[in-house]
């Protein structure tokens, strides 16, 4: 069943400040749609079920990218083309440049928003398993102020977050203290173009003296939102990159990773290719000599 | 149902034009039935295959994602504003003389797609091709014609604003 655009109210209020105050008077009654690649295909499919739209497109406030010494800060309306053409953040942070690259087409990337990937909140977001192996801090907004927390405690549930009613994404800050780590990211899909992650996932480790002394996983379609490897990253940290490692680390991600059945995947296929990229991580580990 | 109904100025191939429509209505859709504008198709309608592609502001957009709203005050290049003055655009001579286009559904797309690419980057590897026509689809072709038609007409396009482009990119 197609949908019906008269079945919907769009509005565009224009500035941050007015869609916050119109988020605070009515809550819960404005959905925000940014760029809509989401929405307007559940919309195309008649499958919206949300009478009121409030457009955050177009509100320059939201749409910023701020490199600095010590840190990025990105605006939750900045698009993937937007990143990708931000050079100093795709140098400094190369894992989220070609995690951009990986979303849809440039056509999607050119519309499609960070803040609408994450609030989105599909366990298969391209961005989010980057976000997590940075550490990256999400900051929320509302009339009420604003508020700052990592991002790994963005998620609470499948598509469900902390944002409050009246509340939208800022902007996502990530700190410069990976240029040492050594960095990995691998998406797995139906082919290379325009397919949806199966399983993805990221990883930042430092090695000294052949230990692995710091390490961070981050996982999209191994749980039901993306998620932090915790118990995965427990079982490598203070081991060197060791064939023993690698087997204990396949055996923690089986242990730990909650994937499901669906249209894309099984959760087998998903448990084994996951602990497949985990091995990968730690093979490139183990080589002293590659770059970081 | 919504009474909601939103006056919409936009720059379509260099002409302003103002439609009243419901803001929620498709970009796709106003080009096509309010503007007469027919060379976007509709093929997917969820933003896959590219057969809607236009340019909004500079950018390569899927025209079945866009709400019309969000267009509001936005230029808007679609397939028909490619030829200027009755001379085909290199893009669409290249297709010709290449075999870049059969059936033809999928040939505005990816013409749009391919002007994106250009502009930015006027002297494109194969690969680079593939990335910028990556959301496109032709059940016809097998591609290689049509990745062969952006080779040739990006040999040929004097771009002015070549070095800036490169630049850029």
């Amino acid at each position: 069943m197609r949908g019906d655009c008269e079945a919907h109210d769009l509005i565009a209020p224009g500035s941050l400040s007015a869609v916050l105050e119109l988020l605070a008077a009515e809550p819960g009654v404005w959905t925000p749609i940014a760029g809509g690649t989401e929405i307007m295909v559940a919309h195309a499919a008649g499958r919206l079920n949300i009478p009121k739209l409030v457009s955050l497109w177009g509100i320059g406030e939201l749409r910023f990218i701020k490199v600095t010494a010590d840190s990025a800060a990105i605006g939750a309306g900045a698009t993937f083309v937007d990143i990708r053409r931000q050079a100093g953040l795709c140098e400094s942070w190369p894992l989220l440049a070609r995690a951009a690259s990986w979303i849809g087409s440039i056509a999607n990337q050119s519309r499609a928003t960070l803040g609408g990937n994450l609030v989105n909140g599909s366990p298969a977001a391209d961005s989010s398993p980057t976000l997590l192996v940075y550490d990256a801090e999400i900051e929320m907004i509302s009339v009420r102020g604003r508020r700052r927390i990592p991002y790994c405690e963005f998620h609470t549930g499948y598509k469900r977050n902390v944002l409050a009613s009246d509340e939208l994404v800022f902007a996502l800050h990530l700190p410069r203290r990976f240029s040492h780590h050594r960095q990995y990211l691998r998406k797995v899909g139906t082919r290379r173009a325009m397919a949806i992650s199966k399983v993805a996932l990221a990883g930042t480790a430092l090695v000294d003296n052949g230990i692995v002394s710091e390490i961070r996983l981050g996982a999209a379609s191994l749980a039901a939102f993306p998620a932090r490897l915790y118990k995965t990253e427990e079982s490598i940290l203070g081991k060197p990159a060791t064939p023993e490692t690698i087997a204990s680390a396949r055996a923690a991600l089986l242990a730990e990773a909650a994937p499901i059945d669906d249209i894309r995947s099984t959760a087998e296929y998903r448990k084994r290719v996951g602990a497949n990229l985990v091995e990968e991580f730690l093979l490139e580990l183990s080589q002293e000599d590659a770059k970081p | 149902m919504s009474e909601c109904r939103s006056s919409i100025t936009m720059r379509v191939n260099g002409e302003s034009c103002t439609v009243i429509v419901a803001p929620m209505k498709r970009l796709l859709d106003v080009l096509r039935e309010d503007l007469r504008l027919t060379g976007a198709k509709e093929g997917c309608g969820e933003g896959e295959c590219g057969s809607c592609s236009v340019r909004m502001d500079g950018e390569l957009v899927n025209s079945c994602l866009i709400p019309v709203l969000q267009a509001d005050g936005a230029d808007i290049q679609t397939v028909e504003g490619l030829a200027s003055n009755g001379t085909l655009h290199p893009l669409q001579e290249c297709f010709l003389a290449c075999g870049g286009a059969q059936c033809g559904i999928c040939t505005p797309g990816m013409l749009m797609a391919a002007a994106q690419l250009i502009e930015r980057n006027p002297h494109p590897s194969i690969a680079e091709i593939r990335e910028g026509l990556a959301g496109n689809l032709c059940r016809c072709t097998g591609f290689m014609r049509i990745f062969e038609s952006v080779l040739a007409a990006a040999t040929q396009v004097q771009n002015p604003e070549e070095d800036k482009a490169d630049h850029a990119r």
